[in-house]
């Protein structure tokens, strides 16, 4: 496949976001591939998380972030007024760095979602949570304990569910951030698995700090550096033959 | 080497006379309250013994001259008027506390903290003189009309809602801590899924936060029950069982405090003020007790 040969999901268009005076994003212009996974590389403070967040707009709001620019997603400019946000996330599913299971049973916390977007009936449910459950290879695990709280799982397992959790309101895009961060290896090798196989079907975008999991997993890749988009393109591209001089620092270890 | 452990002997000593101080000063603390139950049920011996216990508690009549002392009206009083006042806190304080916490912004919140604050430092004769002035009369004016009786005000409401108000602001306080301890993380994890702000306050923010908002009110109610001085400006203080809100009323803490010191010439009637404090002492025991049973049950459930 040619390089700039996909479709886009997702067009970020001049996209800055401030913090007051920190100017955290700088004017950031991309196009996110559709059904494929993107990984967002870079050092830590340079912006990945707001990056990903701003997509689904869960920007801190108590700080209240001056946002300027255009995501547009299926056509649409997710910071129009008009836009429901309760719809726009529903169709992103997000992990984040250490798994959140909600304080009720692990049934529930896969039920959660359909349930709020208004999914009626035991039977309905019962099998819509054997099937995220499934797809995020737990269920086997956690069958015979369903009604359990959910902290009681492992991290690793948490992570699983909160993958299952997302995924039941039916998305089709996946953010993570650095997902596997807090999980052992074991655990790890499960995320990234699902992945692979997830992205016939769905928009991943991973935040990670880790190369050899970029090169794993990713298809396409970004590398930010201090709340700016330094260069993008397919993984292999990146990795092996960066064009700007800062990925290939980045790249060899030099800045980090 | 020889200096050397010299120097960590004289460390290893001094840790260890200060944590045996401070022991001895947490069982003093501790042992107070045994010998505050120890001390007033001596003194309440005498009229324990000469009486029934269940003529002590369940009796209504109160005629300390003729050696009648039943309790039940304070003990009921006590009750209501505890009861008016955190039915009103609760729903106040939960939505004003999610408020503050969710949905205000920054400068909002920075704006109404200091009158929380100031609101929990007004002394309780204050709010005893605002009832007279404000609260008794409204009730007089507009709420017993509204019942078709005739009250002058002085009533279980008056005490239940002045006491709402200067329970306000000691359960918003203890609130807002509690709210804060629920990881934005797990409040994004709600939302990211599509919920409302509003449907995350529900099934998140509260279902993790509920041994503390009940931590809350438990504590809020402690204060309710041993609060003596506006209650007793705005109650009426007549001892007899109120039948409805819009009776008189008394307490056991204004019982207490109207009479301590006075009067005590007639038999007994000492014996019975300081029961009258062991009673109040073991409500509010009671209570401590039974909310830390349905902590340790809720977090075995949810945690
Ligand atoms: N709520 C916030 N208020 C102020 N500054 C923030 C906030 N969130 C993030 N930042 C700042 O934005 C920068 C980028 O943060 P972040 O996106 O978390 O970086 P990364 O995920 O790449 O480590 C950091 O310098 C951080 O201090
Ligand atoms: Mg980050």
């Amino acid at each position: 496949m040619s390089d700039n040969n996909f479709k886009t999901h997702i067009s970020v268009q001049n996209l800055n976001v401030h913090y007051g005076k920190n100017h955290i994003l700088k004017n950031i212009n991309i196009d996110i591939p559709d059904k494929k996974l993107t990984a967002i590389i870079g050092p830590s403070g340079c912006g990945k998380t707001t990056l990903l967040k701003s997509f689904n707009r869960l920007l801190d709001t108590s700080q209240s972030p001056m946002v300027t620019g255009k995501v547009v997603v299926n056509g649409e400019n997710i910071f129009d007024p008009k836009v429901e946000i309760t719809h726009l996330r529903k169709k992103m599913g997000l992990l984040s760095q250490r798994p959140y299971p909600l304080p009720m049973s692990i049934y529930d916390n896969v039920a959660y979602g359909p349930k709020i977007h208004g999914l009626r009936g035991k039977k309905n449910i019962d099998e819509i949570v054997e099937h995220y459950l499934r797809k995020a290879s737990l269920w086997e695990e956690v069958k015979d304990r369903l009604h359990t709280p959910a902290v009681r799982l492992s991290i690793g397992q948490q992570q699983r569910l909160c993958m299952a959790r997302g995924l039941a309101v039916e998305p089709d895009i996946i953010l993570g951030d650095e997902p596997t961060s807090a999980l052992d290896p074991h655990s790890t090798q499960s995320i990234e698995a699902m992945f692979n196989s997830l992205k016939e079907n769905y928009t991943i975008i991973v935040v990670t700090h880790i190369l050899r999991q970029a090169r794993r997993i990713a298809d396409y890749i970004m590398f930010m550096y201090m709340g700016e988009l330094i260069e993008h393109g397919p993984a292999e591209q990146i990795l092996d033959d960066p064009k700007e001089k800062m990925t290939k620092e980045y790249i060899q270890g030099i800045i980090s | 080497m020889e200096t050397k452990s010299k120097v960590s002997y004289y460390r290893v000593n001094k840790n260890r006379y200060a944590k045996n101080g401070m022991m001895v000063l947490t069982i003093l603390a501790c042992s107070l309250i045994v010998l505050i139950v120890v001390g007033l049920t001596i003194r309440s011996a005498p009229i324990l013994f000469s009486r029934p216990l269940s003529e002590l508690l369940f009796s209504t009549e109160w005629k300390p001259f003729k050696g009648q002392f039943g309790f039940a009206p304070f003990i009921v009083g006590t009750f209501a008027v505890t009861g008016v006042a955190v039915v009103i806190a609760v729903p106040l304080c939960l939505l004003t506390a999610i408020y503050l916490s969710e949905y205000a912004s920054s400068r909002v919140t920075r704006f109404v903290n200091p009158f929380i604050d100031v609101l929990s430092g007004i002394p309780s004769i204050i709010f005893g003189v605002w009832g007279i002035l404000l609260v008794v009369p409204f009730i007089s004016k507009y709420i017993a009309p509204l019942f078709n009786v005739s009250s002058n005000g002085y009533t279980v409401l008056a005490g239940g809602l002045v006491l709402s108000i200067m329970i306000f602001p000691i359960i918003i306080n203890v609130l807002l801590e509690v709210f804060k301890t629920v990881p934005n993380e797990m409040k994004d994890a709600s939302l990211s899924l599509g919920a409302t702000k509003w449907q995350t306050v529900k099934k998140v923010l509260l279902k993790r936060a509920l041994p503390g908002v009940i931590a809350a009110f438990v504590l809020g109610l402690s204060r309710a029950f041993g609060e003596t001085m506006a209650v007793l400006m705005v109650t009426g203080n007549v001892s007899k069982l109120p039948k409805s809100l819009m009776d008189p009323t008394y307490t056991l803490p204004s019982l207490i405090a109207n009479n301590y010191g006075e009067m005590l010439s007639i038999p007994m009637y000492d014996s019975a003020l300081l029961l009258a404090s062991l009673i109040l002492l073991m409500i509010i025991l009671f209570f401590n007790i039974i909310s830390r049973i349905i902590l340790v049950k809720i977090e075995r459930n949810y945690q």
